[in-house]
């Protein structure tokens, strides 16, 4: 059994990796619950962020938050000319899968082309600090990390929640025709909705820019933990992939500090395929 | 046709004793082994619908059974394979024997599955036989060949032929057809006969053993095997992208697609190009998918497709198999006491029916009152929650509804709900292959063109649902119905949304089915009609039969008149 020092640091780094778990499956949720999109491409697209940071950042010597006024409006734009393409064919929802799957080959395809396929490392102010809190230690970019993906999910739920589009979005989801026939613009709509969650994985690849290692290959071993969290949070909850992917997280830091490390991808799907077997309605 | 096929497998074989260099050998082994598991994932995924994205995962059991036992236990070779395709096998049986009970679990949501046990068995496999480093798989093979990659080619070869055949045998027999009505609607498709549950399992497993087989020659092909390599995401997605490519609903769509991705990726191999095949193939996956749904093989079928065999019509006479059977007053059906409730919502609470031999009964009553529930659990489409249904003395409560259909019982549905993707002819000809009496193709073709005569779409019989108008898609309903020469048929609605000219030849029709002995339960709205067409009416309201009776009698009850319209308040 580990001592409870270990323990503590390992329930901590779980929450910090569960907060970039939720961070990326925000965008996720939304394209799925919303659009009836199940995005493969996000996490392409945040890795795409995160090399542009790094791009703009270790080479350009521009602050690391600086570059969000770049990528965000970029990345927004991006998520518009997807939703047009996915509409523009009519492609069903299973059929998103394969197609953003092609998608995220050409997106890795062009960042190994561009940066190569060895690992960056993005140098900066934030990511040396950190602290000393007791026996535990705290580092910057996680912070801001946990920052990010409290705020973005509490203030999506606040919009969805309070806001007249925010209920307009809502209709739209549980009936897009019914909801048109009232007045809504669910065209609009969706194209808002597909840019924000294009413009959240911006925001995540900052955060995997600063407290990670980036190779294109990384791409992938977000992939199957990240649905996870989506799906226990609940597709289209704002709030849910934050919880899921936090529980999530720290599951695996402790099953890591318990056992060997190589253990720690059978928590999280093990949890996924279970919920699959157990609650299949929900979804 | 023969011939040439025997020419091609004898050059096939030949060609490692031509003295060929290695290059040519190892390449065409790794177009077979694409081939092989493109197409074996096809016999599941293209031909029920059930996408997976866990065929690497099976695979990878193949590899690892064989790395396992002939690369650390030194058995040999040859033994590891049949054990390399069980392991994948009882894998995959045992997964599906879960999954494919749970009824939502469907498109998307299964695919997600699939991918999330590679991911468990591939952790699985690090932590036990693997270890971490991998496994050295340096055995001897077999010498039926000069060279050893010429002898790994011919047993790629004789696998790529079982996987074909096999496909081939599934597309032209009847499990294979039932695998792709589950792939239109798969409710439809158990209603209709066919045991969706048995055909999936079925299917994956035929799926998995030969993903096994291909894994355990692989593991000696690539003679150092790991679980990156092995259970990697990128094979399972290139399994789709070239079935997908190919074209899904053909047996040879997968083999067309392996080959042509294959070269490409062989054509991208060295360095830099590698990372634009990726990119290329990733650009081919999206054009396939929203411009070539059908894939190439699809496409190229669609074009050069022969005009299909006109028919000459029936002669009347063979379609009017039976005659009127009087009503003999003998109990067929017996409904007691059946409720059935929608979270809170009792839809059905203890209804009590009796149809008798040789009638037709109406079934009436205001919207919501629970008729088509009541169809829906007679055909087993739902669980009754308690009560008993007696079929000719048999109970039917708890059986799945194909075993409901093959005991007699045939239903339409109020929005028709045709298989979209087969032709009028191809879903009329379906519940006669799977109805009391199992038919082959040919004689359900033949029962089904009757049937078509005698719906009068005898003219639609090769076009594709989707083309037909209203009242000829309600009429397909009929045919369907009709075609596995019920004893017992449910019309739900038949009439509803007919203009009046329509809704007389359909009227005619069902009296031409009257004429011919079956037993019918006509639920329906439009009152001229059941006033016409039935011998007895049973009158349902909240889920409750509060009279039965001559119709003419029954319609006149106040509780009845009540029930449709109200109190009065004059």
């Amino acid at each position: 059994m580990p001592s409870a020092t270990l323990l503590g640091q390992s329930v901590l780094s779980g929450i910090f990796i569960g907060s970039l778990y939720g961070l990326l499956g925000l965008g996720l949720s939304l394209s799925w619950g919303m659009l009836r999109q199940v995005n493969l491409a996000h996490f392409a697209l945040a890795f795409l962020g995160g090399y542009v940071t790094y791009q703009l950042a270790a080479v350009a010597q521009v602050d690391p938050f600086v570059t969000l006024a770049i990528t965000v409006p970029a990345f927004f734009a991006l998520g518009m000319a997807l939703h047009w393409f996915l509409g523009r064919f009519s492609v069903t929802l299973l059929n998103t899968l394969l197609v953003t799957f092609g998608l995220t080959s050409i997106i890795e395809a062009g960042i190994q082309w561009f940066w190569t396929a060895d690992f960056h490392r993005m140098e900066s102010a934030y990511a040396a600090a950190r602290w000393k809190l007791g026996p535990l230690f705290f580092s910057l970019p996680d912070l801001i990390t946990l920052g990010f993906a409290l705020a973005l999910s509490l203030g999506m739920w606040g919009v969805l929640r309070f806001t007249d589009m925010g209920k307009a979005i809502r209709a739209t989801t549980e009936d897009a025709p019914i909801a048109a026939a009232f007045g809504v613009n669910e065209k609009l709509l969706g194209y808002l909705v597909s840019g924000v969650a294009a413009a959240v994985a911006a925001v995540a690849g900052l955060c995997l820019a600063l407290s990670h290692t980036l190779a294109p290959v990384q791409i992938y071993a977000w992939m199957g933990v990240v649905f996870a969290a989506v799906m226990m949070g609940g597709l289209g909850s704002p709030i849910g992939p934050l919880v899921a992917g936090i529980v999530i997280g720290v599951s695996e830091a402790v099953t890591m500090a318990v056992t060997a490390p190589t253990w720690a991808p059978l928590v999280s799907f093990s949890l996924l395929i279970g919920l699959l077997l157990f609650r299949p309605a929900r979804f | 046709m023969k011939t040439t096929l025997a020419a091609c497998a004898a050059v096939l074989c030949a060609l490692p004793f031509a003295g060929l260099p290695a290059f040519y050998e190892t390449f065409l082994y790794l177009l077979l082994h694409a081939i092989v598991l493109a197409t074996s994932w096809n016999v599941l995924s293209g031909y029920s619908g059930y996408f997976s994205f866990g065929h690497g995962a099976f695979f990878g059991v193949g590899v690892y059974t064989t790395a396992a036992l002939a690369g650390q236990r030194g058995w040999h070779f040859l033994w590891t394979l049949p054990l390399a395709a069980l392991a994948a096998t009882l894998l995959g049986v045992a997964l599906g024997a879960v999954v494919f009970r749970v009824r939502a679990l469907r498109g998307e949501l299964f695919a997600l599955l699939t991918l999330a046990i590679t991911f468990v068995l591939s952790t699985i496999a690090l932590n036990t036989v693997d270890g971490g480093p991998g496994i050295q798989v340096m055995v001897d093979i077999p010498k039926i060949a000069p060279t050893p990659s010429g002898a790994l080619y011919l047993l790629m070869l004789t696998a790529a032929a079982l996987t074909l055949w096999t496909a081939y045998a599934m597309y032209h027999s009847r499990f294979g057809t039932g695998l792709f009505a589950i792939r239109d609607d798969e409710d439809v498709a158990e209603v209709m006969g066919v045991p969706t549950y048995r055909f999936k399992l079925a299917a994956f497993a035929i799926s998995c053993a030969l993903a096994g087989l291909a894994g355990g020659i692989h593991a000696v092909f690539v003679s150092y095997v790991t679980v990156a390599e092995t259970f990697s995401i990128a094979l399972a997605v290139n399994v789709v992208l070239m079935a997908a490519l190919g074209g899904t609903r053909h047996w040879l769509g997968p083999a067309v697609g392996a080959v042509v991705i294959t070269v490409l990726l062989y054509a991208f191999t060295s360095g830099e190009a590698a990372v634009a095949g990726r990119a290329l193939s990733g650009l081919i996956l999206i054009i396939v998918i929203v411009a070539m749904p059908e894939g190439i093989l699809g496409q190229l079928l669609k074009r050069f497709r022969k005009a299909p065999p006109k028919r000459a019509p029936l002669a009347p006479s063979r379609a009017a198999p039976r005659s009127r059977q009087e009503a003999s007053g003998e109990l067929l059906l017996e409904v007691r006491g059946v409720a059935k409730a929608f979270k809170g919502v009792q839809a059905l609470a203890g209804v009590d029916l009796e149809v008798r031999r040789g009638e037709i009964l109406g079934l009436v009553g205001p919207n919501g009152s629970g008729k088509s529930t009541l169809i829906n659990v007679v055909s087993g489409h739902y669980a009754a929650e308690g009560g008993s249904i007696r079929f000719e003395g048999k109970e039917l409560v708890g059986l799945p509804a194909h075993r409901i259909a093959r005991a007699g019982i045939a239903r339409t549905y109020q929005i028709p709900r045709p298989f979209p993707q087969l032709t009028v002819l191809q879903n009329v000809a379906l519940p006669p292959m799977f109805g009391q009496v199992v038919m082959h193709r040919a004689r359900a073709e033949e029962e089904a063109w009757r049937w078509l005569e005698f719906t009068h779409l005898g003219d639609k019989a090769h076009r594709y649902p989707g083309e037909l108008n209203l009242h000829q898609r309600k009429f397909l309903e009929l045919a369907r119905a009709l075609a596995s020469r019920p004893k017992l048929l449910f019309l739900d609605e038949v009439l509803s949304g007919l203009t009046p000219a329509e809704m007389d030849a359909a009227l005619r029709l069902i009296r031409a089915i009257r004429d011919q002995g079956a037993t019918i339960v006509f639920v329906e709205h439009v009152m001229r009609a059941v006033m016409e067409l039935t011998d007895r009416v049973v009158v349902l309201t909240f889920g409750k039969a509060i009279a039965h009776g001559v119709p003419a009698e029954v319609m006149r009850r106040p509780d009845v008149v009540q029930a449709y319209l109200g109190t009065a308040h004059a």
